[in-house]
């Protein structure tokens, strides 16, 4: 091994290792009972980040230095069944993708986790929240640097995990606690989806690696092997998944709701990095979408769709938190057209400027009311509005139709909570009904003595 | 047959025993000592056990019995075995009753049966120790008593429980019996098979026959129960005494049964609204998981299928401790409304999330290769089936989460008795979190030592009967299992 190739390895281990020792440190004592104080959790987690970050800009200055624009990095096989060609293997890829999507990761976490040492100091979950805040960091890296399908989907569960419990952070209230419950029920069914993806991918060619949907080149330019039909059934498949993620339409409904966690996890995980990850995933796998027009078509459709109705949605919203979420998805819309149109790099370009913009303007909305104050005081007016929804050529019915279709965020929702959940729980809470008779039945008695367990045990509820 | 260097297995055995005589006649529940020398006698099988699975390590054999083995002497055959499959469950059921032992609180001490569980944990130990299918269904059956005594001495009702078992008793005895009578004249009875198979159905808890282990979990104690459930002896019932003999299509039926209840125990446990009825049902569902990938058949979904064995008795065994413990201070947990206990009680949430996540195979947990491999081996049988495993896994994410949610949160306690987690129940929950994640992070051994034991599994589905045909089973079907059982070994 070359002296180049082993600073190259270096620096690429550097870039997984940080967040995993940071996560480690984190969760090893809250495991064994031991509390770090607030010092030392901020001050690995200024390390872990800036180790991350410089590795990451010296192995893109070694990339443009070399002219090296693909540097994978294989940390070996996890499980090898050689007798089956079963293989899960840890391989994480540097390319003209990761690599910036990896350094924007490291920015924004970074800059989000300064700010909430501040701003959750003397909190009563700051441990938690530097927990989770450790594990996601964790999941993003994977997620960005994976070159195998496994490996993303470790980093995308992580990603997923985490993201619930920093929604539901404030969990003396029940209402963040449904809403990030919601959230992971969105999640679970987008991580079933990519499940699937990658067992087809499996199926079809035998291995996980992307190298099988986006042939040997060097990301994007990769033409990949597997044949239309193929294509097809994988690419629905993760645009499911990438669906879920990143809070297209149907599953556009979580997005607001992630609002209820802290301002430094709304900030860093839906307005800027999270809500990518899909659109990162449909990039990462763009080269299949040359082999199937329809799935291309349905890439398209979906971004489109999804950026008119979040255009709607965030002009009716009436707090700040939900308004910067609508906008959000707009551009999340926007992007996954350009990704289905092929503008993957402008489709880059704008995932890295608005990821950007959103953690400024989400890390900036509590005091946002300050900050107008402070403008017109200094031009001694007040601030004018304009309203850039021009509606009024639409007959009143169809502007009414429209508001209240916005207002309740497209009906998402209920459509889902109507025809999918209500129906789901109808059935198995029959089934229970049924299991009761049958034991009651059996025993030639009342069954369950759990009907007798009272809803509150113990304690009493804090007013405050 | 290779011979460990100590009688290890009959030192396993003779353990609980005495700690079942030392529990009967000599403390009294009401002394202090009681839970602490039961420990002393709980954690010396442990040992023992573990030694006996490192001296078969060691030995580089697929099976191996003790030395001066005295059962031998009087039966004239080996007994009690180690191999490649039970050499890890083992000491498995040994750990799991130490650690209920030790996170058993001082003021349930009177509650949970000491007598019992040495009873019970003798009995499975010999169980997983024994190959011979007429005292392995002498076994099974005997396994099924302590808990009818404890669910009377309680005064709680039986008649369930009773039902269910007396039927998976008579199935297997009348199964053995056709199979060993008609066996003799080198058919296996198809019929023997099918009678076989429905009894293990039944102690696995497949539906529509899965009531009794609501049912038991609604009246009995809480750790018993774990005990009861959580080895899953019925999949090791399948394993030694369907798998070997059963025509492909009573092994497809099996797996499809199996990936329906563990489909529908996962939308129950959405549903339940009293946390031991949706633990039963996240157990029945990811028991059922295990079965499916033991049916495929394939050297990579059985491997899948014991992964998903140990991990699930792992994890869930954690899950149930956990649970237990809050119940001990809360009483019965309803899921109806939030308790609130994260404050109260931060270690036991951790533990609770952990653990449950390592039952759906959550990455870096103990389960999430074998979910792999299962998954996997699912997909080269049918598509369908493995999206069905995708989705049942998926619902068994959102009822975790969903019980978390509701007990750890959801409202802010102020309750000013002290219900923080004792050392003991930190330290069992401990031992298991670390072994979930050692696997989980270093999965490669397990995962190796599965696989071998899942290729002489289906290698022994080869030779056990070579020549015995099945009453209705196309020449063929053997003839592919066998080749690819072939390919697999080269």
């Amino acid at each position: 091994m070359s002296n180049i190739d082993l600073i190259f390895r270096l620096c690429g281990v550097a870039v997984i290792v940080s967040p995993t020792v940071l996560f480690a440190v984190i969760a090893l004592p809250s495991l064994l009972s031991w509390k770090l104080s607030e010092k030392q959790i901020s001050r690995c987690c200024e390390m872990a980040v800036l180790v991350g970050l410089f590795s990451s800009l010296l192995m893109l200055l070694l990339m443009l230095v070399t002219g090296k624009r693909y540097v994978p990095i294989e940390m070996g096989n996890w499980v090898i069944l050689p007798g089956e060609h079963f293989h899960f293997q840890f391989k994480f890829v540097y390319d003209r993708l990761s690599v910036p999507f990896l350094i924007l990761t490291y920015v924004l976490v970074g800059t989000t986790g300064a700010f909430a040492n501040r701003y959750l100091h003397r909190e009563r979950g700051y441990n938690r929240f530097f927990l989770i805040y450790a594990m996601f960091l964790l999941g993003m890296v994977v997620a960005t640097l994976a070159g195998t399908i496994e490996t993303l989907f470790f980093g995308w569960e992580l990603v997923g995990l985490s993201s619930a419990l920093l929604i539901a952070y404030f969990h003396e209230r029940q209402a963040p606690v449904s809403n990030g419950y919601r959230v992971w029920t969105i999640y679970r069914f987008a991580d079933a989806s990519f499940l699937a993806a990658s067992v087809a991918l499996h199926h079809f060619h035998g291995a996980g690696v992307f190298s099988a949907l986006m042939g040997e080149g060097a990301w994007p330019y990769g033409v990949s092997t597997l044949t239309p039909h193929q294509a097809l059934v994988i690419g629905v498949l993760l645009l499911i998944a990438a669906a879920g993620k990143s809070a297209l339409i149907p599953f556009s409904g979580w997005l607001p709701r992630a609002m209820e966690g802290p301002t430094p996890s709304s900030a860093i995980f839906y307005g800027a990095l999270s809500v990518h990850l899909g659109t990162y995933l449909l990039l990462r796998v763009s080269p299949i979408f040359e082999q199937s027009i329809v799935l291309r078509v349905a890439v398209i459709s979906l971004g489109i769709l999804t950026a008119l109705f979040a255009t709607l949605a965030s002009s009716v919203q009436s707090d700040v938190k939900t308004g910067l979420a609508f906008s959000s998805l707009t551009q999340v819309g926007i992007i996954t057209a350009e990704i289905g149109f092929g503008f993957n790099y402008l489709a880059l370009i704008h995932i890295c400027g608005h990821a950007c913009l959103r953690a400024i303007q989400l890390l900036t909305a509590p005091s946002l009311l300050r900050d107008y104050h402070s403008m017109e005081n200094a031009i001694g007016d007040h601030l004018t509005s304009h309203n850039h929804h021009n509606t009024g050529f639409l007959p009143l019915s169809v502007r009414l139709r429209l508001y209240r279709f916005s207002f309740e965020r497209g009906y998402f929702d209920s459509l889902l909570d109507e025809y999918l959940v209500k129906p789901f729980l109808y059935v198995f809470q029959t089934c229970d009904k049924f299991e009761r008779r049958w034991t009651d039945y059996l025993t030639n008695d009342m069954s369950r003595e759990s009907d007798s367990v009272p809803a509150v045990s113990l304690g009493s509820e804090d007013p405050s | 047959m290779s011979q460990l260097h100590l009688p290890w297995l009959e030192i396993s055995i003779l353990l609980p025993i005495m700690g079942a005589i030392w529990a009967f006649y000599g403390q009294s529940k009401q002394s202090p000592h009681c839970q602490r020398h039961s420990l002393y006698f709980s954690g010396a099988t442990l040992l023992s056990t573990c030694a006996a699975w490192r001296d078969f390590i060691s030995l580089h054999t697929f099976e191996a019995h003790d030395s001066w083995d005295l059962f031998a002497l009087f039966l004239r055959k080996d007994v009690f075995v180690i191999d490649e499959l039970s050499a890890p469950l083992i000491p498995l059921a040994a750990l799991l009753y130490f650690l209920t032992q030790l996170a058993t609180q001082s003021t349930k001490v009177r509650r949970f049966s000491f007598f019992w569980s040495f009873v019970s944990e003798a009995i499975l130990i010999m169980t997983f120790s024994c190959k011979s299918p007429m005292i392995l269904v002498s076994l099974l059956t005997l396994g099924v008593l302590p808990m009818i005594f404890e669910l009377t001495s309680r005064g709680k009702p039986i008649r369930v429980y009773c039902l269910h078992m007396g039927l998976y008793v008579i199935l297997l005895l009348s199964g053995q019996m056709i199979i060993e009578i008609f066996g003799m004249t080198g058919t296996i009875p198809t019929f023997g098979v099918l009678l076989l198979t429905s009894a293990v159905l039944i102690r696995d808890g497949i539906i529509p026959l899965h009531c009794w282990m609501t049912d038991l979990f609604e009246h009995g104690s809480f750790g018993s129960s774990l005990l009861f459930v959580t080895p899953m002896v019925g999949a090791y019932g399948t394993m030694r005494l369907i798998f070997p003999i059963a025509p492909a299509w009573i092994l497809e039926s099996i797996a499809i049964v199996s990936l329906i209840t563990a489909f529908y125990a996962a939308g129950m446990s959405l549903v339940q609204r009293e946390a031991r009825r949706f633990f039963t049902y996240l157990f029945l569902s990811n028991s059922s998981l295990v079965l499916i990938g033991v049916e495929i058949a394939t050297p990579i979904g059985l491997t899948g299928a014991l992964c998903v064995w140990l991990s699930v008795s792992l994890s869930l065994m954690g899950f149930g401790l956990t649970l237990r413990a809050v119940e001990a201070r809360t009483g019965r947990l309803s899921l109806d409304e939030y308790h609130g206990l994260y404050e109260r009680m931060p270690h036991m949430a951790g533990f609770f999330l952990l653990t449950g996540m390592a039952s759906i195979g959550f990455p870096g947990t103990i389960g999430f290769i074998g979910a792999e491999l299962l998954v996997d081996g699912a997909g080269q049988i049918s598509m369908g089936l493995e999206v069905l495993i995708i989705l049942a896994t998926a619902l068994n994410g959102l009822a975790v989460l969903h019980a978390y949610f509701r007990v750890f949160t959801g409202k802010h306690l102020t309750s000013t008795i002290d219900i923080r987690s004792r050392p003991a129940e930190r330290a069992a929950v401990l031992v298991l979190s670390i072994l979930i994640l050692g696997a989980g992070l270093y999965p490669h051994p397990g995962i190796s030592s599965r696989y071998h034991a899942a290729l002489e599994l289906l290698s022994q589905r080869e030779n056990l009967f070579p020549l015995a045909p099945f009453e209705d089973e196309p020449p063929e079907t053997r003839e592919q299992q066998h080749h690819d059982v072939s390919d697999a070994h080269h």
